[in-house]
């Protein structure tokens, strides 16, 4: 089967951001940018599907600016077979991602779509379970285990009490959480073979989709700063503290 | 403005967040219904109909809900959508499950893990892990929204059980998806979610046996334990009591971080506590930079001796 995943380009997961003085957003001028760690998990999912024999063919997309297209070669480079830029400079936010991932299923036909759960920057979580709307597929969010079984697949999700593990017919969409699998680095060879590798462009106009949102982004603030306390020195005045100074025990 | 809020449910009961959910409600203002939908859930709209703020619970209880699965679960609150201004869920791994597929078949956006109110159309939430709050304004004629627990104090419960409950006669289809099994943990320990205290080991607990050592002080106190992501990859604890950006979100009165080092997407799901004590060996460890009360030394040491202090 065809197996889509949707990659986005993230600040990296290591850098601590900077809220902008005139508070309109978070400052992103020369910050360090990266795949998404959920979507390397859903990149290295598809490519162990494809190891199986169950994945024939692995296509990468991505919506965003043209910088992103880093992000699909990382994702050739690791084993994608094809890509699919939508290139916009506009905040795409995850209905209009899902409404153009959308179209993109459509032209495809994937027999599953893997996502990550969560962006780290707009810490959402929609993308997966909107498209999953859109597309009339069923979802299996938050997935530490997928196993095709027939005509059926297998998630085992992560559930606040504990796991789940759900049937769903295919086509589905998957969302990754991070016990899923251990992403695998990309290798030198496989890095300059994946500049040969096609990649379609696409706009949102192409696929009829109007990326403004109807939600506004009114300010950003930087959250009230913890003051650091003080360091201890044994468990006794530890205790002490705690009951008399704090009063919490 | 009328709003429902989808219970969110425990094992068949009505689950502790949807009291935080309802006070999230009130701060918007306006008529708040609830929704119990599973199977078997009578005893939890009871429950939900005691929760004060509450005007009406509406129960579908039916075989097609039961497990809260997302595709039957959104096809129904589809059905009972247009009644409403807002429709809102905790930020539990059902309301983040269900409700963005409900935003998206009503094609509105949907706005996560909201901490506050400005006013019906603007909400705060937070973004980069927490290290950025963002204010936005929603322009659609539906808001559809999950709520973070710890910015609302949950409502008290009346007693009185004035809310009315009645049937939601709707049933839908759902040929997509079933339900093969749980594996829910099983703890007489408060849930993570609702400790007044948390007490959470990382790496440095060395491996799931020493786990034990939390266990006499959690005792004590009273509390969850928790973990960062490092001390359940290595399987020393299982993935539901991760804490931080991608586990749970906790702000308890007193937070005891044990051998963590503080990476960002841990302090993300912890920082908001009241008091944090961290115990880490290492006398740099960014956790200090957040903690009220720091004790370098070993856990192994320190951990038996706060047991018997306390
Ligand atoms: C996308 C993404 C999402 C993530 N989400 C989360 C999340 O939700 N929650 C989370 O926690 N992490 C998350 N992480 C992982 C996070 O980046 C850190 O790797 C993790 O929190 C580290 O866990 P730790 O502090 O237990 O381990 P370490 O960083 O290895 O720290 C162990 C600490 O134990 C101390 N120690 C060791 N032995 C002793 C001893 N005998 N006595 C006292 N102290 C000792 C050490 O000094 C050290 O400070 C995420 C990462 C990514 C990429
Ligand atoms: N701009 C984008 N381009 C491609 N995929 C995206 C984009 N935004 C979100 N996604 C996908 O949706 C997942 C969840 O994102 P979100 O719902 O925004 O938190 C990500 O891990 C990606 O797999």
């Amino acid at each position: 089967m065809k197996v889509l995943v949707a990659v986005k380009r993230v600040i990296d997961y290591n850098v601590k951001i900077r809220v902008k003085a005139d508070h309109s957003d978070v400052d992103l001028t020369n910050v360090k940018m990266a795949m998404n760690p959920f979507c390397e998990i859903a990149v290295e999912e598809a490519v162990r599907l494809k190891e199986k024999g169950v994945a024939t063919e692995i296509v990468a997309v991505t919506v965003g600016p043209k910088a992103a297209q880093e992000q699909l070669r990382t994702a050739l480079a690791l084993g994608a077979d094809r890509a699919i830029h939508i290139e916009t400079d506009e905040r795409a936010e995850s209905l209009a991602v899902a409404k153009l991932l959308a179209k993109v299923v459509d032209e495809e036909q994937p027999g599953m779509v893997i996502l990550g759960k969560q962006a780290i920057d707009t810490d959402n979580n929609q993308t997966g379970q909107m498209l999953a709307a859109l597309t009339n597929l069923p979802q299996g969010t938050f997935a530490s285990e997928v196993a095709v079984d027939g005509d059926k697949l297998h998630v085992t999700r992560e559930i606040d009490g504990g796991l789940q593990t759900v049937a769903l017919t295919l086509p589905a969409i998957v969302t990754t959480d991070l016990r899923l699998n251990e992403p695998r680095y990309a290798k030198l060879p496989d890095i300059m073979k994946a500049k040969k590798k096609p990649m379609d462009m696409k706009t949102p106009a192409d696929l009829g989709v109007e990326v403004a949102s109807k939600v506004s982004l009114l300010k950003v603030e930087s959250p009230a700063e913890r003051k650091g306390g003080i360091k201890v020195a044994s468990v006794d005045e530890l205790v002490d503290k705690l009951k008399n100074e704090a009063k919490v025990l | 403005m009328s709003i429902l809020v989808l219970a969110d449910l425990h094992e068949g009961q009505l689950a502790g967040a949807t009291a935080h959910v309802v006070a999230a409600a009130e701060a918007i203002g306006g008529d708040i219904d609830v929704l119990v939908a599973g199977e078997g859930v009578q005893a939890a709209a009871e429950a939900a109909a005691k929760l004060n703020g509450v005007t009406k619970v509406r129960v579908a209880d039916n075989v097609v809900y039961a497990h809260q699965l997302a595709e039957p679960l959104s096809a129904l609150l589809v059905e009972l959508a247009d009644d409403y201004t807002h429709v809102l869920a905790s930020a539990s791994t059902t309301g983040k499950n269900v409700l963005p597929r409900l935003a998206a078949l009503k094609d509105v956006s949907q706005l996560s893990d909201i901490i506050a109110v400005d006013s019906a159309d603007t909400f705060k939430r937070p973004i980069y892990a927490g290290n950025a709050i963002a204010t936005v304004k929603s322009d659609d004629a539906l808001k559809v929204i999950t709520v973070r627990t710890t910015g609302f104090d949950a409502v008290s419960e009346g007693g009185s059980g004035s809310a009315s409950i009645e049937a939601v006669d709707v049933v839908v289809e759902n040929s997509q998806s079933s339900f093969v099994k749980e594996e829910l943990a099983q703890s007489d320990r408060p849930e993570l979610g609702g400790a007044k205290v948390v007490i959470s080991g990382g790496r440095g607990m060395g491996n799931g046996e020493n786990f034990k050592l939390l266990d006499g002080i959690a005792d004590k106190l009273g509390a969850a334990i928790g973990a960062s992501r490092a001390a359940v990859d290595a399987g020393f604890v299982p993935n539901d009591m991760q804490v931080g950006q991608t586990g749970k979100i906790v702000a308890p009165e007193l937070y005891i971080a044990v051998g963590i080092s503080g990476a960002i997407q841990h302090l993300a799901g912890m920082k908001d506590s009241k008091v944090i004590v961290a115990i880490n060996k290492d006398d740099e460890a960014p956790i200090f930079q957040v903690a009220d009360y720091g004790l370098v030394g070993d856990l192994f040491e320190i951990l038996p001796e706060l047991e018997s202090n306390i």
